[in-house]
Formats: structure tokens, sequence, C-alpha cells
């Protein structure tokens, strides 16, 4: 008998005041079907509050969905606390209204990758299949 | 009707149909009803024009609900704007009315809509990002500065504190003078669909229903040519409904206000000449063209033999349409100018009262001067080159229009009696009926584009390599410094007393059953801030968090 490989672990979670949740919703259920394990952290996250849960459930990645144009003081808070709570390699992923001149300075700060508006379902689930197991050292 | 003569022609056509290439998947509307390849009289047994049609102006309005419509009266040119400072945006609506836009609206940033001070600190990295900041009634002084209120009909895009803000409207323009019953304008304080759809909510449904019946109560007394709700389904159908949903759970929406505003005692055409709504005007240009009728004819039915109402403007569905924002494309943003002006077409088509056109740089920022510009140059080409103003629904008597605005009324009524099964609005919304109706049409549609079978120009089909960058509006992080020195300004001025006692009259206020308006120009007066307000209902109210239904 073989052990089946434990499906990769995403949270996903909405980080400010934006209540706009079509995209992460749709990427909720995208991933769910490609065999990801999603838990969906919800609207109206703080920082320390997503990383909490990034800790409770042991996630490998979270992907945040930010359009309000606020990215620039959310993302970095969390990928601050993440490192600071021993939580450094977890994935970060980031979605949502990213104006294009702020996607290399996302992805500077530790970002893995950016998606932006009309990414197919299937280029996100790939991505995250084809990235290393993140495994806590 | 009479029949089609001569079967033989008729026979002669579908075999060539039959005979000729077929598309892969059959056709469907974008919303995924599908659609025959002709529209011929026999589709529509026992149509009568007098009474399936009618005339524009009369019961039940399916043809318009003016006699003339845009023949004698345009609809509002109303680009939604804000951003910045309360200065930043009076500058640009200045801009906007200078450029021909005929009404104002209002688009305030996510603390003032989430009911947050700008000097809160979830407010943080969000201020004046999407919209303007506005605190307290200096913030809404300077907003309007130079714009008379009585002579432009101003809409507010706000719904939680939608009753706060516009305590701070109401004080302001009694300030300057000016007589209520001559103010015109809008105030969206549709909660109902924040639960469905925008996730604007702070307080849970029932208390926050009062809110929106408080302030209808209070314009049908004091503002009566104020529209105090506008029953929105474009950000149901922004969230990924269908039209079918968007049609239904707007007008159910509706019948919740109607019905709750009844039962506060007040009669029905006191109120509903003033309720007004808000639609999406998406791609699919025919299916938009019904839906829009199929709500007039709706509304007017439902208000006449449900409600009983004896005036014709209770039964008059009138609307403000917005392009549908969730159409654009980053990629390729020029096209977006082509998608909108489809789209506006539509909108006019279907006889809207008010009208915005989205920019073509909005998927990526809030509107440069420039694509504002072109956005409502875009209307006003419509308006006076293209002849569709000459004649009231042009495209009344389509067999194809009026065969798919029947089906959608069919289908709309049948979503109105699952929502009275499952125990009326409240409790299908708490039951997340919406919401799970909702996400799985959006997945749906996920799921049609990223297989290929919905083409989406330059996403999915004819994408360009390399492209060229377009100038963006970047907000200016100094704005939230601005804002929250200018709010402390305000704080440090005021009387502290007079803000504490007021205070304390809201919380009283809340926890009875009188309308809280009075109490709040006070507060307005006081110098009170949207954030003081909001935090001493939600000491009453409660807070609701939202249920992650994914």
């Amino acid at each position: 008998m073989t052990l089946q490989p434990q499906p990769v672990r995403i949270i996903l979670a909405k980080v400010g005041l934006d209540g706009h949740d079509r995209g992460i919703r749709v990427v909720a259920r995208g991933l769910r079907d490609a065999g990801f394990h999603v838990i969906y952290a919800g609207l109206w996250q703080t920082p320390e509050a997503v990383v909490r849960a990034v800790a409770d459930e042991d996630a490998d990645w979270l992907g945040l969905s930010l359009l309000s144009g606020s990215h620039m003081t959310q993302v970095p808070r969390v990928l601050e606390l993440l490192l600071r709570t021993d939580l450094g390699h977890v994935g970060v992923i980031v979605g949502g209204i990213i104006p294009p001149g702020d996607v290399p300075k996302l992805l500077e700060l530790g970002v893995v990758r950016v998606f932006g508006p009309g990414t197919p379902l299937g280029e996100i689930s790939d991505f995250l299949r084809e990235q290393p197991r993140r495994v806590h050292d | 009707m009479a029949p089609v003569p001569d079967s033989g022609a008729r026979d002669r056509w579908q075999e060539e149909l039959r005979r000729g290439p077929a598309r892969e998947q059959p056709p469907t509307t974008i919303s995924g009803q599908p659609v025959q390849p002709l529209y011929t009289p026999d589709l529509l047994p026992g149509f009568d024009y007098e009474s399936d049609l009618g005339y524009p102006g009369q019961f039940p309005f399916a043809r318009g609900v003016h006699a003339a419509m845009y023949r004698s009266q345009l609809w509002t040119m109303r680009q939604f704007a804000g951003f910045g400072t309360p200065r930043q945006t009076n500058a640009r609506f200045r801009f906007l009315l200078e450029k021909g836009q005929t009404g104002l609206s209002t688009a305030f940033d996510l603390p003032t809509l989430m009911g947050l001070d700008s000097d809160d600190p979830h407010a943080e990295g969000e201020v004046g990002r999407l919209g303007v900041a506005v605190d307290t009634i200096e913030d809404v002084r300077q907003l309007y500065d130079g714009i008379d209120l009585d002579q432009v009909s101003v809409s507010l895009t706000i719904n939680a504190p939608a009753i706060v803000v516009m305590a701070f409207v109401f004080a302001h323009a009694q300030d300057q003078g000016l007589d209520p019953r001559r103010l015109r304008g809008t105030t969206q304080n549709d909660i109902l669909k924040e639960y469905h759809a925008q996730n604007e909510f702070i307080f849970p449904p029932e208390p926050s229903v009062r809110l929106v019946v408080d302030l209808i109560e209070f314009c049908t007394q004091h503002v009566p040519r104020w529209n105090p709700v506008s029953i929105s389904g474009y950000h149901i159908r922004e969230a990924g409904s269908t039209a079918v949903q968007e049609l239904a759970f707007t007008l159910a929406d509706g019948f919740h206000y109607v019905d709750q505003c009844l039962a506060r005692g007040l009669r029905v055409d006191d109120f509903a000449p003033r309720l007004s709504f808000f639609f999406n005007a998406h791609n699919d240009l025919f299916e938009e063209v019904a839906k829009y009728r199929a709500a007039r004819v709706l509304w007017a039915d439902a208000l006449r033999r449900r409600y009983g109402a004896q005036d014709e403007a209770s039964c008059r569905l009138r609307f403000h349409a917005q392009t549908a924002g969730c159409s654009l494309q980053a990629t390729q943003p020029e096209v977006n100018l082509v998608r909108v002006a489809y789209q506006a077409l539509a909108a006019v088509l279907g006889g809207c009262q008010s009208l915005h056109t989205n920019s073509l740089d909005e998927t990526l920022a809030l509107p440069s001067e420039h694509a504002a510009t072109l956005a409502l140059r875009t209307q006003q080409v419509l308006a006076y080159e293209t002849g569709v103003t000459n004649t009231v629904d042009p495209l009344g008597g389509s067999y194809f229009l009026e065969a798919l605005a029947q089906r959608m009324r069919r289908e709309a009524t049948s979503y109105f009696e699952r929502i009275d099964r499952l125990g009326g609005m409240i409790a299908a919304i708490e039951a997340g009926f919406f919401r799970r109706e909702i996400g799985e049409a959006s997945f749906a549609y996920q799921r049609e584009v990223d297989a290929g079978r919905k083409v989406v120009v330059g996403v999915n089909a004819f994408q360009e390599r390399d492209e060229m960058p377009i100038g963006l509006l970047v907000v200016d992080d100094a704005v939230e410094r601005e804002q929250v020195a200018a709010l402390r300004l305000v704080k440090e001025r005021r009387d502290q007393a007079d803000v504490r006692r007021v205070l304390d009259e809201v919380r009283r206020t809340a926890l009875g059953r009188t309308n809280l308006m009075p109490t709040l120009l006070d507060a307005a007066r006081a110098r009170v801030t949207v954030g003081e307000v909001m935090t001493a209902l939600a000491d009453v109210f409660g807070r609701d968090k939202g249920a992650a239904i994914w």
C-alpha cells in the first residue's frame, strides 16, 4: 500500500478593508478542484490574523487578494510577520489589482508570484504544483 | 399576430441552416441562456401590442418610464468620481462638469464606506485610494464647494454609513440656505446587496435595514425630490451573477424595502415613487435590454398587484446604469473603450435614466483625466451622433427582444418564489442562498473562459505579445497624511462635551424605534465623525463578521 502525498495546503485571504471577493472565491474553488486543500480565511483579515491562520493550519502557501490599492502597505507587513514568526518558508502569492509598476517591488520583497486580472485558473494551480514542497527546515 | 405564411420558405430556411456549418458550442447569451437562430412571431404566441407592450410612460412601462424618453430629455451623464482629499475630488467634479457631464456621482474611499475615520488604525494605507475620504461635515463642505446642490443633482455611492453621510449633506445644504424640498439627488443606501455581493456591511441585516428605512422615511417627509435608495443589481452582477439573478435579486431586495417601509407605517404611494434602481450594463446587448424591460414590468406589476399602489409613479422603475467593470481587461486596455461603447448602447436602448461609462484604464487604476474624458465622450457620441435617441424604445417589437424579456420575467419570478420558500429575504441571506448562487455562476463563467468556450478578446484570443503601457493615475501617499492632519484639527476645535452628549443620544435612539436622522443632523453640526457614529451604533447593533462562504 502506497501512502498518498498530502495535498498542498493553501490559505486564501483578503487583507484590509476591501470586500470584493469574486476572484478569491473563484480561485478557491479552482484550487480545490485541482486537488489542493484550501482554507478560505475570509474578508477583512489583519496581517496578524492571516499569519496566525498560516501557523494554525500549517499552510504551505498563502494567497492574498487585494484590489484596493493598499497592497504596498499590507503585503510587506504580512511578509515581515511571516519571517518574524518563523514562517518564512511559506510561499506567498498575490492576486487582484496590482499596477504593473508595483509587481517587481512585491517580488523583491519576497512574494513568489503576482497573478494579474485575466489569469486562467489552470495557470495558478500549475504554477503551485510545479513549485518544490515548502518545507520548514 | 398572423402566422408566418408560406411554410415552404420556413422549411427551406431550416434546411439551409442544417446544411451549413455550425459553431462548436450552441450560442448562448453571456448568462448562459440558449439563443435561437431566428426569432419569429410564433415564438411569441398570443402576443398583443396593447396588452403585452403598451405605451411608454404608462403602466407597466415595458417600453420606458416616460412618454417621450430621450426625445424630450436625454439620460443624465453621471460619471462616478472620487479620490484623495475632498479638495481633489471637488476639482475632478468641476473638471467633469466642464467636460459636459450633467450630474455628479461620488465615490468614497474604503475607510469611509466601512464607517472608519481616516485616522483609524484599520484605515492605514487605504485613505483616499479608491474614493474620497469623508470624516466630518467639513469634508462634505469642501467636497461640494462651489456646487449648488439644488441645481446639480448629486449621487452618493455609500451604504452602511449612508444615513450618517446624508446627515452631513443635509446639514450642509441647510447651512447654505437651500430649501430641502428642492434638493435633487440619490443615495445608494442599499444594504441588502452588500450581504449578497459587495460586502460593505458592518452590522447584521436587520438593524442595517432599519437605517435604510430611516433615511427613506426622512426623505419622504422632508426631502421629497431625493431618491433615498438606489436598489442595486450592478454589484450582484459584478460578483459574477447571471443577468436573471441580477434582475431577480435586485427586485427581491426592492420588495423587502417596500415591506419594511409599509411595516413602519408609511403609505406605499408616499415613498415608492422615489425608490430608484441601479443596474449593470454588460456585454450581451439584447440580454441587457431584455433585462431592463423585464425589470420595469415585474416591478410595476408587483407594486400594483401585491402592494396596491394607486399612484402610477409608485410603479415606475427608474434606473441608473453603469457599464460592466468586470468585463474590462488589463491587457490591451484601449479595447475597453470599445466594450464600454457597446455596453452604453445597451443601457440607452434599454431606457436608463442615468448612465456611467467606465474608463478604459479602470482594471489598473482609478481613471486618469484623459480616460475619464473619453468615457464621457462615449456617451456624448451615443447621444448626439447615433440617432438611437430619436424615437422611444427603438428595439420594441423585436421578436428576439420580446421573447427574451418574457423568458427572463418567468425565471425571475421563479427566484421570487424560491426566496419566499426559504422564509423571505433575511432568512435567505442567513442561509447563504444569494452568495452561493452568485458564487456558482461566477465559477461556471470562469470555467467557460478558461476553456476558451467564452472568448474574451485579448485574454484568451487575439493576444498581443508586447503591450504599450498607458499612463495611470496614482494616489499620493501624502493624501492620508493631509486628511489625518485635517481631521485632527477638526477634533481639537470642536466641543467635546457636545460630541459625547450627541453620541449618547445616538445610542439611545438606536436602542429605540425613533428615526435616527434628527439626532444625526445634530451630530453633523457637532463635528462628530463617521467613525464615531458607526462605533456608537455598533455598540447597540453589534457587528457582522460575514460568513466565509465560498
